[in-house]
């Protein structure tokens, strides 16, 4: 059995991986803002079979709580070995662009938070000598586009700080999970027209799940997102910068 | 408004008879706590199961309800189960079932929301035994445009207890079930199922199997002419003890509309012919699982797509006993003199219990399922005539599988509509509802 932070538990993909978390019979620890999604989301859990499943109502800008919040995680579900960060919010680029406010608020809640959880979970992990933390960043932080780029950047951030943790966390036994989505159907993209490219947030959450459990490095999601993703990142700047993407 | 959200696989703004293209804007529930948008006209959408446009709201808002899907409590000892209206009838199984509860009723495919059996107070084969879905419904909430948000029993307000049910989603939105489950012995159904070759034959098998057996349907040849005229396959079960989990099969699918349909004349004659010929169509002790009892077509996910690009009619009606074998006989003629033919042709006889819904489709008689390519013109002609032959009957035709039946006829199938009218929400409504009423 497996003793689980879920940072950002109301997220449909957060939720979804829970499920399939709750079906093997684990326990869980569910982090989100609004108290009555929390507990709805617990109960279902609990019937689909999770061991445990404890709320905390946290934003996670209120990075000064982190620590109280991991400690009571692990003192709840008598242990803590798994962590799966998955809030964030698709930012409004306009709006990112006219204040610089908003630019770094948008920054903090998607990049900064979770950075700030992660220091503390590996912290914790590396001392217990095993453990695996999984953050959601995306596709968008492979490359900057001027359409969502603070989003972007904030992801890259993510995928570049879970990148060196790994090495460091690699040698004490503890895994590290950087999960890069596509496009998942989920209330984030609402407003978006939807393709063939799509996912189902349960498609997603089979192969979160499955990443997890064997430490897999980077996982795309899904793995088509790997080949498309390199074809971006080589496209030479000169010419990157003339598109509209 | 927000563009319209469409999708690649049919999903919100589609329903199963593939007749209807129309545009919505889609707004996805994801939890149960939400006021509704604040536009109109709105209307629930469940798992798109209803083959017309009974789940369809042309040009308006389609409220889609499978995000509302969490469990919210289960006692596996009374065998009462609370949970999201959004819930299918499949998950709702996989959860209960090991612990020896099953629905009260199922409709003949798995993949309806609660919601959606509210709306459509919908039947299964037990209908002689038990009655419809709602019979079994010991609570729900009701959300409606107005903030107040209302609890519902067969007790505590009645009325809208009783307008709900079977109320084709316009008196607001579900979002909340208790439902009482039946304990089962386990996955297992045993029983019989015999060959009759008149429609006489099909009553008394039926008068004297109803006593015995909780499920009872038949199937009728719809290869044979004149001669063979309401013969079939009487099939009729019970749940048996027996916990061996069968090999789950994974459904075939079928990705793409193909571009012509794949019913044609030589298709149905042979299909039919074959399962009414096939030795299993006379068994003395016969044990499915409930899948393949229950839900025959389910193992083909989109096996509507079948009939080609143009889609296909259903017409459900029920006619009382006391006109049936007289009103199906001249049913029957009327589409063999028609040059259409039906696919599948199923028939049950419903039982006595009054269904709680004032607008419910069930009441006592036979009902007859019947399913047909979409020729155009030709086709709603033919099903003009039948619902002459219903309406005179004194029956009545199912809303769930309709996309075409008549003001005319609709308000004289469902009497109460007016009395309905007045639970509706002003800012709900359905392209059925204007189709029938306006
Ligand atoms: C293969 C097959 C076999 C079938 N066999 C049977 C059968 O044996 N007996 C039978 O009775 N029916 C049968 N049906 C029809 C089906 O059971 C009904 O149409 C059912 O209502 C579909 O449920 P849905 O969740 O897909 O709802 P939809 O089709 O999406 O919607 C149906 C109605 O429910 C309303 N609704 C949905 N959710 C809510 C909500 N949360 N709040 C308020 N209103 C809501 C909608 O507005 C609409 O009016 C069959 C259908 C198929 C495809
Ligand atoms: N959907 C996609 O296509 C896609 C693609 C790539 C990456 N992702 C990433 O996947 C993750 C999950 O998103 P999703 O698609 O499942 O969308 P979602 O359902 O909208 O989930 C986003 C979640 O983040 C939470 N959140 C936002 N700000 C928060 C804050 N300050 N404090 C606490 N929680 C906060 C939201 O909480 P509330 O419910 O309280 O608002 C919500 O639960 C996100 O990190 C997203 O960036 C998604």
């Amino acid at each position: 059995m497996r003793r689980i932070l879920i940072m950002g538990a109301t997220s449909a993909i957060a939720e979804a991986t829970a499920r399939e978390f709750a079906r093997r019979g684990d326990a869980l620890f569910l982090v989100g803002r609004s108290a009555e999604r929390l507990q709805a989301i617990a109960a279902d859990l609990k019937l689909r079979g999770a061991t445990a499943a404890e709320c905390h109502v946290l934003d996670a800008r209120g990075m000064d709580r982190f620590p109280a919040l991991v400690d009571s995680a692990a003192e709840v579900l008598g242990g803590l070995d798994t962590a799966l960060i998955a809030h964030g919010t698709l930012s409004d680029q306009a709006a990112c662009e006219a204040s610089v406010e908003t630019m770094m608020q948008e920054f903090a809640t998607n990049a900064l938070s979770a950075m700030a959880l992660c220091t503390l979970l590996a912290n914790r992990f590396a001392a217990q000598r095993h453990g695996t933390i999984a953050v959601i960043s995306s596709v968008a932080g492979d490359r900057g586009r001027q359409s969502n780029y603070v989003y972007g950047s904030a992801k890259a951030a993510l995928s570049a700080f879970t990148s060196g943790m790994r090495q460091r966390l690699h040698s004490q036994g503890v895994r590290m999970v950087t999960i890069k989505p596509g496009f998942v159907d989920t209330p984030m993209t609402v407003a978006f027209r939807k393709g063939v490219l799509w996912a189902s947030p349960a498609t997603a959450a089979r192969y979160i799940v499955r990443a997890m459990i064997k430490g897999t490095p980077v996982l795309y999601v899904p793995w088509f997102w790997r080949p498309v993703m390199a074809i971006i990142r080589a496209v030479p700047e000169f010419i990157f910068q003339r598109l509209r993407l | 408004m927000a563009e319209p959200i469409t999708s690649w696989r049919s999903g919100p703004g589609s329903s199963w008879g593939n007749l209807l293209h129309y545009s919505h804007r889609v707004v996805p529930l994801t939890h149960r706590f939400a006021a509704l948008p604040d536009s109109s006209p709105l209307l629930a959408y469940g798992n798109g199961r209803s083959y017309g446009d009974v789940c369809l709201n042309q040009d308006g808002v389609l409220l889609a309800t499978r995000g509302l899907d969490r469990f919210i409590a289960f006692d596996s000892v009374s065998g009462v189960i609370e949970c999201e209206a959004g819930v299918l009838l499949n998950d709702l199984i996989e959860l209960t079932l090991p612990y020896g509860w099953f629905p009260p009723v199922t409709p003949g495919t798995g993949f309806v929301t609660l919601g959606g059996a509210i709306a459509n107070d919908v039947h299964g084969k037990n209908h002689h035994r038990v009655g419809s879905f709602c019979n079994h419904v010991l609570e729900f909430e009701l959300q409606r445009s107005d903030g107040t948000v209302l609890r519902c029993t067969p007790e505590e307000n009645r009325e809208w207890f009783c307008a709900t049910a079977g109320g084709l989603g316009l008196t607001g939105l579900i979002r909340r079930v208790r439902l009482q489950l039946r304990p089962v012995p386990g996955p297992w159904l045993g029983g019989d199922s015999r060959r009759f070759r008149s429609l006489g034959e099909f009553f008394e098998l039926d008068r004297v199997s109803g006593g015995n057996y909780e499920y009872t349907v038949a199937w009728l040849d719809c290869a044979t002419g004149k001669s063979h005229l309401g013969r079939g396959v009487y099939m009729r079960g019970n749940h048996v003890p027996g916990r061996e989990p069968v090999k789950s099969r994974l459904p075939v699918r079928l990705p793409l509309t193909p571009p012509f349909s794949l019913i044609n004349g030589l298709t149905r004659n042979f299909l039919n012919q074959a399962y009414f010929h096939r030795p299993a169509a006379e068994q003395s002790a016969a044990r499915w699982h409930y899948q393949s009892f229950f839900y025959p077509l389910d193992g083909i996910l989109e096996l509507n797509r079948m009939f080609g690009p143009k889609g296909f009619f259903q017409y459900q009606c029920v006619i009382p006993e006391a006109v049936a074998e007289r009103s199906l006989t001249e049913i029957f003629e009327r589409i063999a003199g028609s040059g259409e033919r039906s696919f599948l042709a199923v028939l049950k006889m419903f039982g006595r219990i009054p269904p709680l819904g004032m607008m419910s489709f069930p009441r006592p008689g036979a009902t007859l399922a019947l399913d047909f390519p979409n020729h155009g013109a030709r086709t709603l002609a033919l099903l003009e005539a039948l619902d002459a032959i219903t309406v005179a009957a004194g029956g009545a035709v199912y809303p769930a599988k309709d996309a075409r039946m008549s003001q005319d006829s609709f308000q004289q199938y469902f009497p109460n509509w007016r009395q309905f009218k007045a639970y509706v929400d002003p800012a709900f409504s359905s392209s059925l509802w204007r189709r029938v009423t306006q």
